[in-house]
């Protein structure tokens, strides 16, 4: 059977269409967002829409949403023919959607939650109560009507949000990203609800680059690339890399290594570092490691296993209630963050948002921050915009930012853009270490392998890396050398030459530790013997 | 890059315009609801700006205005809200007029020294709400409201007559401060009046502020500690130690900005002294978007309104008109900028993505298959 269908005639199927989108054209001022878009959702199916950032998938979406007119083309709703000019049209013909960043007011009950904006359907007291009970029940979503949202976990919200959506009586649901905030288990759980809503009858579009996930969830994909659509493919019988390359267009990078270049020269050394929270309970407790120049460590962990606290120790955010931190012989446990920046810890953060951007602030200044006291970006006690200017173009050249300008602000890039600038930024200052936490998150392919160029690129030039990332490939093929947190403490430690995925995820649920045996035994403090290539499952590259 | 260049200062201004509009427009909507002609007050106050003498007293009430307003609008510009600017100018001009009034030193020395009082009174005063932020949390708006209300306590003790007060006629004042701390106005002629001398001091501020802000690695430290605290405590910005810092220059900011009036006119502090600039302060900090120019246009607008609506009282309109148009201006600043920023921010994404998707479709045009990093970029 062929996998990818790129006709993009949909496969036989006796069931309804949900809603179809044909030739949908949407015209930017010289530029075409979308370019006759096809797609067919069928009733009670999940269908995934897959592509890169920036390919399209979002504009598609805000039509179908109403939020955007289309040029050219039609939506059609359960047959019918239909043209929207806002949300609340598409939210009267059952279409709903549950936006990447959650929309609820925290001080406020999920009750109140979900009938704000929609007191006429049910009023706010005991019917509106009774509807949301039901919608839970009947779709095993187990919200609690009375609880604040402000106490609930990121996948409970995320369920009162789809609650919200039913509410309003939607029967095609969009749902946007909705696993990037999820951990895995939380993933499966919301999979299962997925399962249920389908069952009902319900249409759901799931938005992802997951392809692993798309691939276990959805009973139609189609994928979308330079604004159109390129075809689509049965999840049964295509994998991963078939739909990736589908999404770029080319033969995909790996994120493999390719030979070590582990030297015996520690930059990086931790010693029985603890951190204790408020109360004296233990967030990092007796974390030793050494990093190598030329070492990339990996660190693998559920997250909120002490990776966060781990990071801020290094940076210097927190600091060690006992242990000792040592840079190239030199020890920094009590030095504040902007001396060990100085003295050439680079960071990628974990939440580039929060972290690694203002958001509001052009480009330029940007690149200057978390690096304002060294050149090219200060002359003393003098900022030299001027220097910056110049060297943040020369960013923008060499890492491929895509932007008109650096005088754009960093939160109108895109997600893979601003990482690239981040990256590029943090190699600038020649950096002895580098902390790279999750540092392809949320970024495209593309910029994903650029990013992994210049990780390996730096690592052969001597540079110690730790890697947090909770995408198991990547510190898989990345790292010379892999550790396991779990609760807090260093559990295990892996050969990524020889580990699988499979492996590691149990010892990051606490149920192995110590060495995960694979091959040889190695030493868990000591670094391990130059990690072998790790054997490329092919040869990509 | 033109482009956007013209775009920041479409959007710069297109708040404050819509506000002033929108402010005028519903305090027409009162006039007419209150049966009165819903221009003539506009025309009345606008030919006052003819008169010079009005336009002296414009720019003198500005400058004490444009003082006040910089240190608010420091403050504004690190997630600080300096509400105490009124009790710290207060405080800083009673102590530094004792000052003056019990030592006589030659003038180049008693200028400086003056100033200098006033500018660490009003960073003590300040202090100390940035003391108890940093070192219990407290928030920088009650405590500097609550030390509103300390000082007013604390002047009147101080200028109680077994302290340091001086009857004077009905005026309890601190006594005629020594002539050599007076700084001389330039006089535009005996029926015009004069401009306070520490105008100039105004207008360095002005400069020295857009230096510090724009032109220093602190600068950089404290507009990133506003823009996100995470981001610049990730970048090395040490927040208490800049939390302390930005309080202590809002304040001795702040403790300068009556001395104008001080220095060049009152020569004395007594209860005529003018008190609520500091709550003025606020509002010309927002309609100037914290930025030095537009705070002098904030300035000036406000002084404006507040000596050219006394002309409207001799033609039976109420001066309280330009009050009622100061309140909504405030109100409509904070609405305007919000709508602007979010509109602003949409319009760049949409120009960002558009850009990019031309270059794309032109660089996709021209690329031969197969280049392994061309990827799309359509317009999001």
């Amino acid at each position: 059977m062929c996998a990818i269908d790129a006709s993009s005639s949909p496969p036989q199927t006796e069931r309804a269409t949900a809603v179809e989108l044909a030739g949908i054209t949407k015209r930017f001022p010289g530029v075409v967002a979308n370019h006759d878009i096809r797609l067919r959702v069928h009733e009670g199916t999940v269908h995934a829409l897959v592509g890169e950032n920036g390919a399209g998938k979002s504009t598609l979406m805000k039509i179908l949403y109403g939020m955007q007119k289309p040029d050219e083309g039609t939506i059609t709703v359960g047959g019918e023919q239909v043209s929207f000019s806002s949300p609340a049209d598409a939210i009267a013909r059952g279409i709903g959607m549950v936006h990447q960043h959650f929309m609820l007011a925290d001080n406020l009950t999920v009750l109140e939650n979900v009938v704000l904006g929609s007191e006429k359907l049910h009023g706010i007291g005991g019917a509106a109560r009774r509807r949301i009970v039901e919608i839970s029940e009947r779709y095993g979503l187990g919200v609690r009507p009375d609880a604040l949202v402000e106490d609930l976990g990121v996948a409970d919200r995320q369920r009162v949000e789809i609650l919200k959506v039913l509410y309003r009586g939607a029967r095609i649901l969009i749902l946007d990203e909705p696993t990037a905030v999820l951990v895995p288990q939380e993933v499966d759980a919301l999979f299962d609800n997925l399962r249920e809503l389908t069952s009902e009858g319900l249409s759901v579009i799931f938005i992802s680059h997951k392809l692993g996930e798309v691939l276990s969830v959805a009973d139609d994909i189609t994928v979308i690339r330079r604004g159109t659509t390129v075809g689509t493919a049965d999840p049964k019988s295509t994998t991963p890399r078939k739909l990736a390359e589908m999404m770029v267009g080319s033969e995909l990078p790996t994120p493999e290594t390719a030979e070590s270049t582990v030297t015996d020269r520690p930059v990086l050394t931790v010693d029985s570092l603890r951190l204790e929270a408020e109360g004296g309970r233990a967030v990092l407790d007796d974390i030793s490691f050494t990093i190598h120049a030329g070492e990339v460590l990996g660190i693998a962990g559920v997250e909120g296993n002490g990776q966060t606290e781990l990071i801020e120790a290094l940076i210097g955010l927190a600091h060690a209630d006992s242990g000792t931190i040592t840079l190239d012989g030199e020890e920094i446990t009590s030095w504040a963050t902007r001396r060990r920046r100085e003295s050439g810890i680079g960071y990628i953060p974990e939440d580039r948002h929060r972290h690694g951007l203002l958001l509001d602030a052009p480009l330029w200044e940007n690149r200057i921050l978390g690096h304002v006291t060294e050149k090219p970006n200060a002359n003393g006690f003098r900022l030299d915009p001027k220097g910056a200017q110049a060297d943040t173009r020369r960013i923008v050249e060499q890492y491929d930012v895509r932007t008109p300008g650096i005088d754009v602000t960093a939160g109108s890039l895109s997600g893979g853009n601003q990482q690239k600038l981040i990256v590029g930024r943090e190699m600038s200052h020649a950096p002895r270490f580098l902390i790279a936490a999750h540092p392809t998150r949320g970024v495209d392919v593309g910029a994903q392998a650029a990013i992994w160029d210049v990780i390996r690129e730096a690592r052969r030039e001597g540079l110690a890396v730790l890697l947090i990332s909770a995408d198991l490939d990547e510190l898989i093929g990345l790292s010379d050398t892999l550790r396991v947190i779990y609760n807090g403490r260093l559990v295990a430690d892996a050969d990524p030459a020889s580990v699988t995925p499979e492996e590691l995820g149990s010892a990051m649920t606490g149920a192995a530790s110590g060495h995960l045996e694979h091959t040889e035994p190695a030493e868990s403090a000591a670094p391990a013997a130059p990690a072998a290539p790790a054997a490329p499952k092919d040869e990509a590259r | 890059m033109k482009k956007f260049d013209k775009e920041r200062v479409l959007l710069a201004v297109a708040g404050p315009v819509m506000a002033l509009v929108a402010a005028i427009l519903l305090t027409s909507v009162v006039l007419l609801v209150s049966g009165r002609n819903p221009i003539e007050p506009y025309v009345i106050m606008a030919e006052q700006i003819g008169f010079s003498d009005v336009q002296v007293l414009i720019v003198n009430q500005a400058s004490l205005y444009y003082i006040a307003a910089l240190a608010v609008a420091l403050g504004f510009r690190m997630n600080l809200f300096n509400i105490g600017v009124d009790g710290q100018y207060r405080l800083a001009a009673m102590v530094t007029a004792v000052v003056g009034a019990h030592v006589a030193l030659p003038a180049a020395l008693q200028v400086p020294l003056l100033l200098l009082v006033a500018v660490c009174t009003g960073a003590f005063w300040a202090g100390i709400a940035g003391l108890l932020k940093v070192t219990r949390g407290v928030s920088e708006v009650v405590a500097t409201i609550m030390l509103n209300s300390i000082a007013t306590a604390l002047i009147l003790y101080l200028t109680q007559k077994d302290t340091w007060g001086v009857q004077s006629g009905n005026n309890m004042t601190t006594g005629e401060m020594h002539p050599s701390g007076w700084i001389p106005g330039i006089s535009l002629g005996a029926d015009t009046g004069e401009l306070y001398g520490l105008i100039f001091l105004a207008v360095l501020l002005g400069v020295l502020y857009w230096l510090v802000l724009n032109r220093t690695r602190f600068g950089f430290d404290l507009r990133a500690s506003g823009a996100s605290p995470e981001a610049a405590a990730a970048s090395g910005v040490d927040a208490k130690r800049m939390t302390l810092t930005a309080m202590l220059i809002s304040g001795g900011v702040a403790g300068l900005s009556g001395l104008p009036l001080l220095l060049g006119d009152a020569h004395t502090y007594g209860l005529s002294f003018p008190a609520g600039l500091g709550f003025t302060a606020i509002g010309i900090a927002l309609l100037g978007r914290n930025h030095p120019g537009g705070i002098a246009f904030a300035a000036l607008l406000w002084a404006f309104l507040d000596k050219a609506s006394q002309e409207l009282d001799f033609y039976d309109y109420e001066k309280e008109i330009a009050t009622i148009m100061q309140g909504l201006i405030v109100f409509a600043v904070v609405i305007s900028y919000e709508v602007v920023r979010v509109w602003g921010l949409r319009r760049q994404q949409k120009r960002v993505g558009e850009e990019l998707a031309a270059a794309a479709a032109s660089a996709a045009g021209k690329s031969v298959k197969g280049d392994k990093t061309e990827k799309e970029v359509a317009a999001r």
